[in-house]
């Protein structure tokens, strides 16, 4: 693993989640887990943000600040759907106020189902989220050598 | 030739002793806290990576800024690792501080403002101790050249003990430690998202980063200047002093919880009344 993939900073976010995939994703950072090992943050700020990692379905309160929070994320990024309703919605799928998966709003690159993720689970998908970071940094830099 | 030696040796290892130092401070932090914690190369990764990053400063004076904090934090060193003024030194020191505090309000952002308010509440904190320690010095040793006073008989803690502690204090400021870390924090999910680096991404957070390593590593060469003397001896003692109280630090970091600026500005003043204050005057009275 290279570069991006040996300091990957997540931004996690909870879109409508009921709490229980939020505690699973603290629950990464305790001791029993320790995603810093991975050299992982979770860091608060979208700006210094790698990885957004995304909890609950979106509603239509939430849509647009999804929305701006993978804006001001600095490319290369992607994205983690954690949970079932991050991925498709869930129970809530026919709520009305629910638009259904973070997918409707912003593209996804992985989806971690469960109810609620397992932090096993979670770790793993970030750290096939890594690989597409990987990948998306080669893509974005001879992007830029082009536009030179 | 030495000057330019340990001048130039300051502006390419800094960064190095830094970076690492950094490392082992996530490391050690982590094992007091039951975590396993990152490889000790972790900072160069995160360099790395910063770098590789899309920059998208809101404007373009931003990283200016930055790279002028850079500038004076290294010129503020290799003045103290040339053995020169260390009033001008400390001078220097502050200059830098005031480009950071113009970079966090260069931006739009509410929370580098309010960063950036706190972070000269913690400059009002600390600049009285470090201006009384620079007078402290020349107190004990006749001289405000850092040359001639690491080439006095004795140690300048024989003298200024009182200084050191006050020191000590302060460094939590400079260092970003809890209790202390108001402005910005190394640890994330602060009351006001990252304060002052919020809305610095990638190359610019990484400028921030280096120019903080070099910071590190010129107070703690402030620090060594209290146990350095004459005897080739003294080095390796004052190279310990800064380890034990670098790690000193890192506990208070774990084990304290942030305080209200009210309460840091309060603290630091008696603090610097009571340990600087205090020596300074039995330094003036016996001599």
């Amino acid at each position: 693993m290279k570069k991006l993939a040996k300091s990957p900073w997540m931004l996690h976010y909870d879109a409508s989640s009921c709490n229980g995939c939020d505690i699973e994703v603290l629950a990464c950072t305790t001791p029993k887990y320790d995603i810093e090992r991975f050299g992982i943050i979770n860091t608060g700020d979208p700006f210094q943000a790698d990885i957004l990692l995304i909890t609950g379905g979106v509603n239509a309160q939430c849509e647009s600040v999804v929305r701006q929070l993978y804006e001001q994320m600095p490319n290369p990024k992607v994205v983690v759907a954690v949970g079932i309703c991050a991925c498709t919605g869930g129970v809530f799928k026919d709520c009305y106020n629910i638009k259904g998966g973070i997918d409707t709003v912003i593209p996804v690159d992985v989806y971690v189902p469960g109810c609620a993720a397992r932090p096993q689970a979670i770790i793993d998908g970030v750290v096939k989220a890594l690989e597409i970071l990987e990948e998306k940094r080669r893509n974005y830099k001879e992007e830029k050598k082009e536009e030179r | 030739m030495m000057q330019v030696v340990s001048v130039l040796a300051y502006l390419l290892l800094a960064p190095l002793a830094g970076a690492l130092l950094d490392g082992l401070d996530r490391r050690v932090s982590a094992r007091m806290q039951g975590r396993q914690g990152p490889p000790m190369l972790q900072p160069f990764y995160d360099l790395k990576k910063l770098f590789t990053k899309q920059m998208i400063a809101v404007n373009s004076v931003q990283m200016l800024l930055n790279l002028s904090y850079l500038v004076f934090l290294a010129v503020a060193g290799s003045l103290l690792f040339a053995g020169a003024d260390i009033l001008m030194c400390l001078f220097i020191l502050s200059t830098a501080d005031l480009f950071l505090v113009m970079a966090a309000s260069s931006d739009s952002s509410p929370f580098s403002t309010l960063g950036a308010g706190r972070e000269m509440i913690q400059m009002m904190a600390y600049e009285p101790l470090t201006l009384l320690m620079a007078v402290g010095f020349y107190l004990a040793t006749g001289s405000f050249q850092v040359g001639d006073i690491v080439r006095m008989p004795y140690s300048a803690v024989l003298t200024m003990p009182g200084f050191l502690l006050g020191f000590m204090f302060i460094t939590a400021i400079k260092l970003r430690k809890s209790p202390f870390d108001l402005s910005t924090s190394h640890h994330a999910h602060q009351e006001m998202v990252k304060g002052i680096t919020t809305e610095m991404a990638g190359p610019t957070l990484a400028i921030m980063n280096i120019a903080e390593y070099y910071e590190m590593v010129l107070m703690l060469g402030l620090m060594a200047l209290f146990f350095l003397n004459e005897h080739w001896w003294s080095w390796p003692v004052a190279i310990a002093a800064c380890l034990v109280v670098y790690l000193l630090e890192i506990l208070w970091d774990n084990a304290a919880a942030r305080v209200k600026w009210r309460v840091l500005l309060d603290s630091c003043w008696v603090v610097t009344l009571l340990t600087g204050g205090l020596n300074g005057l039995i330094l003036m009275l016996v001599r």
